[in-house]
C-alpha cells in the first residue's frame, strides 16, 4: 500500500528523484531568477518567462540527446551540424521539390538519425574514438548541408509551419515549446523507468563491467548516437519553424552550447553519473543567463565571457561539493 | 643487527577521520637491513600505517623519528626526498614511456636547462642493474611482465636512494617465479641495509622472507613476532583474533552428470591450447598454474568474454560455444571476472544498481524498471549473501570481500548453472576468504556446476574435487583431490 503511494507521486515523482546530483545547479537557478528579479523590472512576467522557454526550445531538445551521450562516456561533436542537414533537407524536399510536411519532416529526420548510425557503427565497429567519429560527421554532414544549395538559404515553407512557433494554445504554449516539453518528459521517464536507460548508466559507469554483466553495449551505443542525431534533427525542424527558412550555416558551435548546458546540470565528462533532470536546470540557466543579460543591455561579446564563466562555476562548484 | 638504531620509530601513532579513531597509538621500529611483514585483516589499519609513514595521510597524534630525527613528512614527496619510498599495489607506471623516463618522472636530471636524457638513462641502467635487471633503460614500460613492472617501481624508489621501502602486497599478481626473482632482490637490499616493510595477505611468503612479523588488528598492534618462520595458523588467528576450526568447508560427493564439457578449445592468440575438459553438477573444477599460463583467458573465452578461434563448449551435451558474454549468459554460464575493480563492479555505483546490473530483465516490467524496484531486488541478495552495507551505498566504499559478494550476488540472482570465478580471493582478507569458500561450496552443494581459477594453491587445493593444471597454454593434466597436493601442482605448473 505503501508503495503504490509512492509510485504516484505524478511529475514531481519524475522530477525530484531526476535532480539528485543536480541540487547544486537548481541552487544556481534560483539564485540567478532572484538576482534578475530585483535587477530589473521586465525579468519577472509570464511573458518573459514564456520568452525564456521559447528561446531555449532548440538548445532543450539537442541537449537531451546529447546528455545521453556523454551519459555513457562519448560525446558528439556533429549535433550542430547534423542539425544544419536536417533543416536543408527538409527545405529542399518541401519547398524545391514541393513534397508535402507530412514526409519531408519524417524524411528529415531519418536523414539526421542515419548520420548518428554511421558515427554508432564508427564507434563501435571500427573503434574509432567518439570525439574524432563525430568531428569527422561535423564536417561531412556540414558540407552536405552546404552541397543542397550551394550554400543559399531556402524560404517559402507553408504559412502555418512558423506559426508552430508564434501561436500560443490557450495562451501559453507554442507547438515547438510543446515537442520540447515532450522531448523533457520522454527523456526522463526513459532514463529512469526504462530497461534501456538504466543501462545507460552501468555504460557510462565502467563498460568492461557492463559487456560482462551481459548489457549489450555496442547495441546501446549505436542506438544512443541514432537517438542524439535525431533529436539534433528536430531541434533543426523546431529552428526552422521559428525562422520560417533554413540556412547550412545554422547551428555553428550549437554543439558546443548543448555540451555547456549537460555539463552545467551536474552530468560528468567521464559518464555514468547525472542525466536528463540535471540538463533541463542547465538549459534553463542558460537560457534565463541570455535572457536576463539581454534585459540589463550586457553586450553579446560580454555575454560569452559570462556564459564562460558560468560553466567553470557549475564545474568547479560541483567537483568541490563532491570532493567534500 | 638488533643492537644497532632503528631507522624509523614510530611512537603512539592515532589517526582519527571525524569520531572513526583507525589507529590507537601504533608504536614500531624498523632496523636496517631487516625485512618487517605488516599484517592484518583489511581495515586493520595497515594501509593507513603505512600511508602515514610515506605521507599520504598525516597522523592525528604521535611521534616518528626518522634516522634520529623527528620526522613528519607533509607529503609524498617530502618523505620520498628522506629516503622513504613506497611501491603501492596498484603499479603507478607511465605505459607509453620509457623504463628510464618511468623512473624519473617528475625529477629529470637537467644540464643546462635541458633534459640530460644521457645521465637519465646511465642512472637508471644503473639503478636496474642493482636489482639484477637485465632489460635496457629505453625500453617502453609497456609490455613489461607485471614482475618486472614491479620491480622497475623498487628501482624507481632505489634511485631516490630510498633507506626504507614499504612494499605493499607486491606479490599479489606475480606468477611463481617472478615471485622469487622478486625475493632474491630484496635479500639484496637487504644486504645494503635498506630497511622493508612488506604487505601482504600471502602468509606462506612472509614465512621465507621476513625477519620479523607484526599484526595488526582494528587499528592497533596486538602481536609481534621476532622471527619469520612462525606457523601459518598461529598468525591467523592472532590477524582474526580468534582460534580457527578450519579455513576450507568440506566439499559435497559430485554427481555423475555432466554439465560442462570443453573440447579441443583454442584462443586465437594461442595463450590456451587444445584444452579438454568436463565438468559434473555439483563439482568444484580447479584450475592452477603460473602466471601467463593462459588461465584467465581460458575461463574468460568460456564465458563468451574473450574470442574462441577453435573447438566448442557444450552443456549438457549440446553446442553452446558463446561469441559474447551475453551467450554465455543466457545459458547460465556467467565469470566472477579477475579484476573487481575494473570488471566486477561500477565503483562509484549503489550496490543496489551494481546488482541490478545483470538482472534488469527480471526486475523490469514491460521494460518499465523503477529504482525502488531495483532496490527491493539488491535489499533481498544483499542479506542473503551477508554484505555488510546498505543498498544505496557505493560499490566503491566496500572492503574487497563484500565487492566479492556483489559480483556474487548479481549473478547468483540469475540461477546460474556454471559458475566460473577468477582468482575469488585476490585482495581479500583471510577472515573474509573463508566466507567465499563458504559460498563456492555451498553453490555446489545446490547442484551447480563451479570452476575456480586462482594462483593461490592452496586455496585450489582446499576447495576443488578435481584439479586441472596448466603451462604455458597447454593442459597439463588434471589430477583427483587424493592425487592433488603442491608438488604435484607444481610439477605438471613448471613441466
Amino acid at each position: 500500500m505503501v508503495a503504490d503511494v509512492k509510485e504516484r507521486q505524478g511529475f514531481a515523482g519524475i522530477m525530484l528523484p531526476s535532480l539528485r546530483g543536480a541540487t547544486g545547479p537548481l541552487i544556481g537557478l534560483i539564485v540567478l531568477c532572484l538576482f534578475l528579479t530585483f535587477a530589473t523590472d521586465k525579468f519577472l512576467s509570464v511573458r518573459n518567462f514564456l520568452n525564456v522557454l521559447d528561446q531555449i526550445t532548440v538548445l532543450g531538445v539537442m541537449a537531451v540527446g546529447m546528455t545521453m551521450v556523454i551519459l555513457i562516456g562519448g560525446i558528439d561533436l556533429a549535433v550542430g551540424s547534423v542539425m544544419a542537414l536536417a533543416m536543408m533537407v527538409l527545405g529542399y524536399l518541401n519547398v524545391t521539390a514541393g513534397v508535402p510536411m507530412g514526409i519531408a519532416i519524417p524524411l528529415a529526420l531519418l536523414v539526421a538519425s542515419l548520420n548518428g548510425l554511421v558515427a554508432g557503427l564508427l564507434i563501435t565497429r571500427f573503434n574509432v574514438p567518439a570525439f574524432i567519429a563525430t568531428l569527422a560527421m561535423m564536417s561531412i554532414t556540414r558540407g552536405l548541408a552546404n552541397m543542397i544549395t550551394d550554400g543559399q538559404q531556402i524560404i517559402g515553407f507553408p504559412a502555418w509551419f512558423n506559426m508552430m512557433a508564434i501561436v500560443r494554445f490557450g495562451g501559453f504554449l507554442t507547438l515547438t515549446v510543446a515537442v520540447m516539453v515532450v522531448v523533457f518528459v520522454v527523456g526522463l521517464l526513459y532514463q529512469r523507468y526504462r530497461h534501456g536507460g538504466r543501462v545507460l548508466y552501468a555504460i557510462g559507469g565502467n563498460a568492461e563491467v557492463a559487456r560482462l554483466a551481459g548489457i549489450n553495449v555496442q547495441r546501446a551505443t549505436v542506438l544512443v548516437y541514432v537517438v542524439c542525431s535525431f533529436l539534433a534533427g528536430l531541434s533543426g525542424m523546431v529552428l526552422a519553424a521559428r525562422l520560417d527558412s533554413v540556412q547550412p550555416s545554422s547551428g555553428v558551435s550549437y554543439e558546443l552550447d548543448a555540451i555547456a548546458a549537460v555539463v552545467i546540470g551536474g552530468t560528468s565528462l567521464s559518464g555514468g553519473t547525472g542525466g536528463i533532470g540535471g540538463t533541463i536546470i542547465g538549459v534553463l540557466i542558460i537560457g534565463v543567463l541570455r535572457n536576463g543579460l539581454n534585459l540589463l543591455s550586457v553586450s553579446p561579446f560580454m555575454q560569452q565571457v559570462i556564459i564562460g564563466a558560468v560553466i567553470v562555476l557549475a564545474v568547479t562548484a560541483e567537483t568541490y561539493r563532491k570532493r567534500k | 643487527m638488533t643492537n644497532r638504531s632503528p631507522i624509523l620509530s614510530l611512537r603512539g601513532i592515532q589517526k582519527s577521520y571525524g569520531p572513526i579513531k583507525v589507529l590507537h597509538g601504533v608504536d614500531l621500529d624498523i632496523y636496517p637491513g631487516e625485512v618487517v611483514a605488516l599484517l592484518g585483516e583489511n581495515g586493520a589499519g595497515k594501509s593507513t600505517l603505512s600511508n602515514i609513514i610515506s605521507g599520504t595521510v598525516q597522523p592525528s597524534a604521535g611521534e616518528m623519528t626518522w634516522l634520529g630525527k623527528p620526522y613528519a613528512p607533509a607529503n609524498p614527496r617530502a618523505a620520498m626526498d628522506e629516503g622513504v619510498g613506497m611501491i603501492h599495489q596498484e603499479l603507478k607506471l607511465l605505459p607509453k614511456l620509457s623504463i628510464a623516463e618511468n623512473v624519473f618522472v617528475g625529477r629529470y636530471p637537467m644540464k643546462s636547462g635541458r633534459l640530460d636524457r644521457h645521465a637519465m638513462e646511465e642512472r637508471a641502467r644503473a639503478g636496474l642493474q642493482r636489482l639484477g635487471l637485465d632489460v635496457s633503460p629505453d625500453r617502453l614500460v609497456e609490455g613489461l611482465s607485471t614482475g618486472r613492472q614491479q620491480l622497475i617501481e623498487i628501482a624507481k624508489a632505489l634511485t631516490l636512494n630510498a633507506r626504507l621501502l614499504i612494499l605493499d602486497e607486491p606479490t599479489a599478481a606475480l606468477g611463481g617465479e617472478e615471485t622469487q626473482l622478486l625475493f632474491r632482490q630484496i635479500e639484496r637490499l637487504k644486504a645494503e641495509g635498506v630497511g622493508i616493510i612488506y604487505i601482504s595477505h600471502r602468509l606462506e611468503e612472509i614465512r621465507q622472507i621476513t625477519d620479523r612479523i607484526v599484526v595488526m588488528r582494528d587499528g592497533a598492534k596486538v602481536q609481534e613476532f621476532d622471527r619469520g618462520d612462525v606457523p601459518i595458523r598461529t598468525i591467523v588467528e592472532a590477524m582474526v583474533g580468534r582460534s580457527l576450526e578450519r579455513m576450507f568447508p568440506t566439499l559435497p560427493t559430485p554427481t555423475d552428470e555432466v554439465t560442462l564439457e570443453v573440447r579441443g578449445l583454442s584462443a586465437p592468440s594461442k595463450t590456451f591450447r587444445d584444452i579438454n575438459f568436463s565438468v559434473r553438477k555439483g563439482e568444484v573444477f580447479g584450475i592452477a598454474g603460473l602466471m601467463g599460463a593462459g588461465r584467465t583467458e581460458l575461463v574468460r573465452a568460456i564465458t563468451g568474454a574473450d574470442p574462441i578461434a577453435s573447438g566448442e563448449v557444450l552443456l549438457h551435451g549440446k553446442p553452446v560455444t558463446p561469441r559474447s558474454p551475453i551467450d554465455a549468459i543466457r545459458n547460465g554460464i556467467v565469470l566472477v571476472p579477475e579484476d573487481r575493480k575494473l570488471q566486477g563492479v561500477v565503483l562509484d555505483h549503489s550496490i543496489a544498481e551494481n546488482i541490478g546490473y545483470a538482472n534488469l530483465g527480471e526486475i523490469s516490467r514491460n521494460g518499465w524498471i523503477s529504482s525502488r524496484r531495483i532496490r527491493e531486488f539488491a535489499e533481498d541478495y544483499i542479506k542473503r549473501f551477508g554484505v555488510k552495507g546498505r543498498g544505496g551505498q557505493n560499490a566503491g566504499e566496500l572492503s574487497g570481500g563484500n565487492q566479492q559478494k556483489v559480483v556474487l550476488a548479481k549473478w547468483l540472482a540469475r540461477k546460474p548453472q556454471v559458475v566460473v570465478l577468477d582468482e575469488p580471493t585476490r585482495g581479500i582478507d583471510v577472515g573474509a576468504r573463508s566466507s567465499i569458500y563458504d559460498l563456492i561450496v555451498g553453490l555446489a552443494r545446490e547442484g551447480v556446476t563451479v570452476i575456480v581459477v586462482s594462483s593461490d594453491l592452496e586455496e585450489v587445493l582446499g576447495v576443488s574435487s578435481r584439479i586441472m593444471v596448466m603451462a604455458q597454454g597447454k593442459q597439463a593434466g588434471i589430477l583427483n583431490r587424493e592425487d592433488a597436493n603442491d608438488v604435484s601442482v607444481m610439477e605438471l605448473a613448471t613441466l
